[in-house]
C-alpha cells in the first residue's frame, strides 16, 4: 500500500503535471472572478456573457461560420504564440523581455513597409520583420551586457520609440482617406502569405495561411533548441549563472545579446505572420502599443514557460479575447470584454504561485505520512 | 546526580528515504562547553532544527532542567532560553548593532522605541563578557568578528541560558578565533551552557569540556575532552582512522609549466593594484602553495591568471605559450584546470543537473556534441556515471540530481572530478577544502597529491596553514598583493610563516631561475 502512495505522489510531483493543474486552476478562478464582477454590474446578463466568452466562435450556430471564425482565432493565436515564445526564450536565459511589444511593433512596421512600399514578396517581408525586430532586441541585450542597463527599463522605452517610429514610417503607405495602411490584397498580392489550401479547411477564410503552421513549427523548434542543443545548453547556463558561464569560457556577454536578438526576432516574426495574412491594417495614429506583445507575457506564463505549453496557452487566451467581442453590448459597456479577459489573463500569472502552494502542501503531507509510518513502528 | 540544562533523549527523525537522526541522545550540562562533532550530513543540523522547533521528532523527548518540554516552533525555543549563532549570521545589514540586538524584543512606550535602557543593557553585557561592539555602527560596515559578537549579544540580551554556536570559527581570523574562545569560556564560567558545533578538532581540544560525536545520523558517543586525542575524535567522526597528515613522496619537479612575470591586477575596490608585480613559476610534479590571509590579493591573482579579470601588466606563460590575453575557453582547452574558490558562484550552475555540471568544461567537444550542434545526451549520461563512480560522488538521483540538492562535499567532489578528468597540465585549486569535513578534505588532498605525482603542475591557494604545511612542496606567502616570502615547508615553522602573512617580515623574492 505504501508503494502505491509513493507512486501517486510522484505524479503529483511531476513538474509538467503541476503546471497543467495550476494553469487550469488559474483559468477557473479567473472565470469565477469575472463572473462575480458581471453579476455586480448587471446580474441579468452575467451567465450569458460568460458563456459568450467561453464559446467564442461557437456563438455561430452554422458549422461553416463557426469554422471560419475558428480560423480567425487561430490566426491571431499564432501571432500571440510567437510573442509568448519570445518571452519564454528570454526568460530561459534569465532575461525579462518586456520589449516583446515593441519588437512586435517593429516587425509589423518592417513587414508592411517592405510589402507595400517596396513591393517585396512575402518571404522577404517576413525576413525583414525578423531582422529589424531582432536588431531592436539586440539593442537591449547590448545595453544589458556591456553597461548593465536593466533590460526591463530599456525595453519599455524602446517600446514607445518603436511605436512612434513605425507610425511615422507607415504613414508613407497609408490610404489617403483613412489612417490605415493600404490593404495588402490590393497593394501587393505577392506580399500576402500563401494559404496552401489551409483556407479551404476553414470555410474559405482567406486569412488562414501558412503562418499558423509556421508558428507551431517555431514552438517545436524553440523547444528543441533549448533542450537538445549545445547552443541551448550555453544559453541556459548563462541565464542560471553567468559567473559560472564565464568561468567555463562561454561568451556570456555575447549570449545575452544573441538571446535578446532571437527573442526579438520571434516577436517580429509573429507580427509578420499576423499582418502579412491581411487580417488587419495598421492604424498609423494609434497611441497605445498593441496588446499582442503584452498578452504574450501572460501566454508564456500560463503555458508554464514551456514552448509546447505556450501553444495551448496562446490559443486559450486568444479564444477568450475573441470571445469577449460577443458579449451583449446592450447590457454591458463596450470595455467589458477587455475587462473580463484581463481578469482571466491576470490570474494566469499565478500559475507559479499555485505550483509553489501545491509543493508546500505535498511536503507537509509527506512529512505526515512519514510520521504515521513511524508510529506504525519499524518496517 | 548531574545537572543537565537540556537533554535530548533518543531523538529519531526520518525523512522520506533517509533517517537523519537515529536514536540520538545529547545531554548538555549546566555551565559546560559541549562540542557536537560530525561530518557534513551526519545529522547535526537536523538535531539542532529539532531543538529549535523547526522539525518535530518522530521519536524521543526533550527535557529542560529534568522536565519534559514540547518545542513546537522557534518561539517556544526562545521562551526556554535557547539561543543560536548561525553559521550565516541573521542580521539586518542596514541596521545598527543595537537595532539588531533588540530586534523582535523591543521595549516600546506608546508605539515609540525605548532604546536608552536597551543601550545600557547592551553596554553592560558587552563589558561583562569582553564583547566589544560599537552599538551605533551599521552591520554592513563592521568586521565579521564584530558581527558575530553582535549575534552573541543578541542571545545574551534575551537572557538565553543555552547558547548554540554553529561553526562559529569558519569565518574568523586566527586572532578573532582566540578572542571567541575566551568569550566562550567566560560565558561558561558564568553558568551558561554552550553547545559548540564544529568539525575543527583543534578547537574542540582547546575549549570544550565534553564532545558528542554523530556519524551518518547515528550517535557514536560522548567523551571527556581531557581524556581524548584529536586522532580518537576524528576516528569516531569518520568511522576509521584518518591520517591527518598527508603522505607524499618528495617532489620531483620537471619542466616549468607556468611562468608568471611581473603580473599586476587592478583592484575593483581601491585605486591601488590588488596584485602587484607578482612573478612565480610552477613546475610539473610540484605543488606550489600560495599562503596568506584572506583578502591579500589571492582572489584577484587567480582571476587574472584564469582570465576572469584582465591583467593590468605582466606576462603569463603556460607551457611556453603567452596566455596573458587569451580568452578563458582557450586557456582551459590548452591545459589549464581551475577549481574555483567559490563553488556556488563559479564552479557550478546550481540549477543544472549533476551531469550537465560535469560536462561544463567539455560539453562542446565532439564527444558530447554532434556536428549539427545537438548534445549527445547518452554520451553525457555515460560520462557522468563514470565520474560519479570513479570519484564516489553521492547524490539522491544520480546524474539527474540538481546540483543545488547535493551536499557541499559532493558538490566539490563533482568539480574536482570534472577538473581533474580533463587531464590538465596545470591544476589551479583555490581553497579546495573550504567548508568540508575531514573525510572529504582527506580525499581531496590525496587527489591533489596524485595529480602532482602524475606530473602535473599544481598551484594551490589556501588560507589554512595546516593545509599549506601538509601539501606544499614550495610555499609562497602573499601579503597585500605581493609575494613577500618563499619557503620550503620542512625548513619553516608555522609561526615564522604567520609573521610573513601578517606583513611584519618580508624577504626579497625576485625572479628565480
Amino acid at each position: 500500500m505504501n508503494k502505491e502512495k509513493t507512486k501517486k505522489t510522484s505524479i503529483l510531483r511531476n513538474d509538467g503535471f503541476q503546471t497543467v493543474i495550476s494553469s487550469i486552476l488559474c483559468i477557473l478562478i479567473g472565470f469565477l472572478i469575472g463572473y462575480i464582477v458581471l453579476l455586480v454590474i448587471n446580474p441579468k446578463g452575467a451567465g450569458d456573457a460568460i458563456l459568450a466568452i467561453m464559446k467564442n466562435f461557437l456563438y455561430y450556430s452554422s458549422a461553416s461560420a463557426a469554422k471560419k471564425y475558428l480560423g480567425t482565432t487561430l490566426v491571431k493565436a499564432s501571432a500571440l504564440l510567437m510573442c509568448a515564445l519570445s518571452v519564454l526564450f528570454a526568460n530561459k536565459v534569465g532575461l525579462f523581455n518586456i520589449g516583446v511589444a515593441g519588437q512586435y511593433v517593429v516587425g509589423a512596421g518592417a513587414s508592411l513597409y517592405f510589402a507595400i512600399a517596396l513591393g517585396m514578396p512575402w518571404y522577404v517581408s517576413l525576413l525583414a520583420a525578423i531582422i529589424f525586430a531582432a536588431a531592436l532586441g539586440g539593442i537591449s541585450g547590448f545595453l544589458k551586457s556591456y553597461f548593465n542597463v536593466n533590460e526591463v527599463i530599456s525595453c519599455i522605452m524602446l517600446n514607445w520609440i518603436s511605436l512612434y517610429c513605425v507610425n511615422m514610417l507607415l504613414s508613407l503607405v497609408k490610404e489617403s482617406s483613412t489612417p490605415y495602411t493600404r490593404p495588402l490584397s490590393s497593394a501587393n498580392k505577392d506580399g500576402l502569405l500563401p494559404n496552401m489550401g489551409l483556407d479551404k479547411i476553414f470555410s474559405n477564410n482567406k486569412f488562414v495561411t501558412i503562418g499558423v503552421v509556421l508558428s507551431v513549427i517555431m514552438a517545436v523548434a524553440v523547444s528543441i533548441l533549448l533542450d537538445k542543443t549545445k547552443f541551448g545548453y550555453e544559453l541556459k547556463a548563462t541565464g542560471m549563472n553567468k559567473h559560472a558561464a564565464k568561468y567555463c569560457g562561454m561568451k556570456e556577454k555575447r549570449n545575452i545579446i544573441v538571446t535578446m536578438m532571437i527573442s526579438g526576432g520571434l516577436a517580429g516574426m509573429g507580427a509578420a505572420i499576423f499582418y502579412l495574412s491581411g487580417i488587419e491594417q495598421w492604424m498609423v495614429q494609434q497611441t497605445s502599443i498593441p496588446a499582442m506583445g503584452f498578452n504574450g507575457i501572460a501566454a508564456a506564463f500560463l503555458g508554464g514557460l514551456n514552448p509546447i505549453g505556450a501553444i495551448f496557452a496562446s490559443y486559450f487566451i486568444q479564444h477568450i479575447t475573441s470571445g469577449g467581442t460577443y458579449v451583449d453590448k446592450t447590457m454591458y459597456c463596450t470595455q467589458i470584454s477587455d475587462l473580463m479577459v484581463a481578469f482571466i489573463i491576470y490570474l494566469c500569472g499565478f500559475v507559479f504561485f499555485f505550483k509553489l502552494a501545491l509543493n508546500k502542501y505535498l511536503d507537509k503531507r509527506d512529512e505526515k505520512i512519514a510520521a504515521k509510518m513511524n508510529e506504525g513502528g519499524e518496517e | 546526580m548531574d545537572n543537565y540544562a537540556i537533554e535530548m533523549l533518543n531523538i529519531t527523525k526520518k525523512f522520506p528515504g533517509i533517517i537523519a537522526n537515529d536514536n540520538i541522545t545529547l545531554r548538555l550540562k549546566k555551565g559546560e562547553i559541549h562540542a557536537l562533532l560530525g561530518e557534513n550530513g551526519a545529522g547535526k543540523s537536523t538535531l539542532m532544527s529539532i531543538l529549535f522547533g523547526f522539525y518535530q521528532p518522530d521519536g524521543g523527548e526533550i527535557k529542560k532542567d529534568g522536565k519534559k518540554v514540547e518545542i513546537n516552533n522557534p518561539n517556544d525555543a526562545n521562551a526556554l532560553g535557547i539561543g543560536m549563532v548561525h553559521q550565516h549570521f541573521k542580521l539586518v545589514e542596514c541596521f545598527t548593532v543595537l537595532d539588531n540586538i533588540i530586534l523582535g524584543v523591543e521595549t516600546t512606550k506608546g508605539g515609540f522605541l525605548q532604546k536608552k535602557e536597551a543601550r545600557q543593557k547592551v553596554l553592560e553585557l558587552s563589558k561583562k563578557y569582553g564583547l566589544s561592539v560599537d552599538p551605533d555602527a551599521v552591520i554592513e560596515n563592521i568586521t565579521v568578528g564584530m558581527q558575530q559578537r553582535t549575534e552573541i549579544l543578541k542571545m545574551l540580551y534575551r537572557d538565553n541560558e543555552i547558547l548554540i554556536f554553529d561553526e562559529p570559527t569558519a569565518v574568523l581570523t586566527p586572532q578573532e578565533i582566540k578572542e571567541l574562545m575566551a568569550v566562550m569560556k567566560s560565558l561558561a564560567a558564568e553558568g551558561k551552557s554552550i553547545l559548540f558545533i564544529t568539525h575543527k578538532l583543534a578547537e574542540i581540544m582547546e575549549v570544550a569540556d565534553r564532545c558528542s560525536v554523530l556519524r551518518k545520523g547515528k550517535y557514536i558517543g560522548t567523551v571527556d575532552v581531557k581524556d581524548t586525542s584529536p586522532e580518537q575524535l576524528s576516528a569516531m567522526m569518520v568511522g576509521r582512522d584518518v591520517s591527518l597528515a598527508v603522505e607524499k613522496k618528495p617532489a620531483q619537479p620537471g619542466d616549468v609549466v607556468l611562468d608568471i612575470k611581473n603580473m599586476s591586477v587592478a583592484s575593483k575596490r581601491s585605486k591601488k593594484d590588488a596584485v602587484k608585480n607578482v612573478s612565480l613559476q610552477v613546475r610539473r610534479g610540484e605543488i606550489v602553495c600560495i599562503a596568506g590571509i584572506d583578502g591579500n590579493g589571492q582572489t584577484e591573482f587567480i582571476y587574472g591568471l584564469s582570465g576572469l579579470e584582465p591583467v593590468k601588466s605582466g606576462l603569463i606563460m603556460m607551457n611556453g605559450k603567452d596566455i596573458t590575453h587569451m580568452p578563458i575557453r582557450k586557456r582551459l582547452v590548452s591545459g589549464m584546470s581551475h577549481i574555483p574558490e567559490d563553488r556556488h558562484k563559479h564552479g557550478l550552475v546550481l540549477d543544472f543537473s549533476l551531469e550537465d555540471n560535469i560536462v561544463l568544461q567539455r560539453y562542446f567537444e565532439p564527444e558530447f556534441t554532434d556536428k549539427f550542434g545537438f548534445l549527445k545526451r547518452n554520451a553525457i549520461r555515460e560520462y557522468a556515471n563514470k565520474l560519479i563512480k570513479q570519484y564516489d560522488i553521492r547524490s539522491g538521483q544520480g546524474p539527474a540530481t540538481k546540483a543545488r540538492d547535493m551536499s557541499g562535499g559532493n558538490q566539490q567532489k563533482a568539480i574536482i572530478a570534472r577538473e581533474i578528468d580533463k587531464n590538465p597540465e596545470l591544476l589551479i585549486a583555490v581553497q579546495p577544502t573550504r567548508g568540508l569535513d575531514v573525510g572529504a578534505i582527506e580525499y581531496i588532498h590525496k587527489q591533489l597529491v596524485a595529480q602532482r605525482d602524475a606530473g602535473k603542475g599544481v598551484l594551490l591557494v589556501s588560507f589554512e596553514l595546516d593545509e599549506v604545511m601538509n601539501l606544499a612542496d614550495r610555499i609562497l606567502v602573499m601579503y597585500e598583493g605581493e609575494i613577500v616570502g618563499e619557503f620550503s615547508p620542512d625548513k619553516v615553522s608555522v609561526e615564522e610563516l604567520g609573521l610573513y602573512m601578517a606583513g611584519s617580515k618580508r624577504m626579497e623574492v625576485g625572479a628565480h631561475e
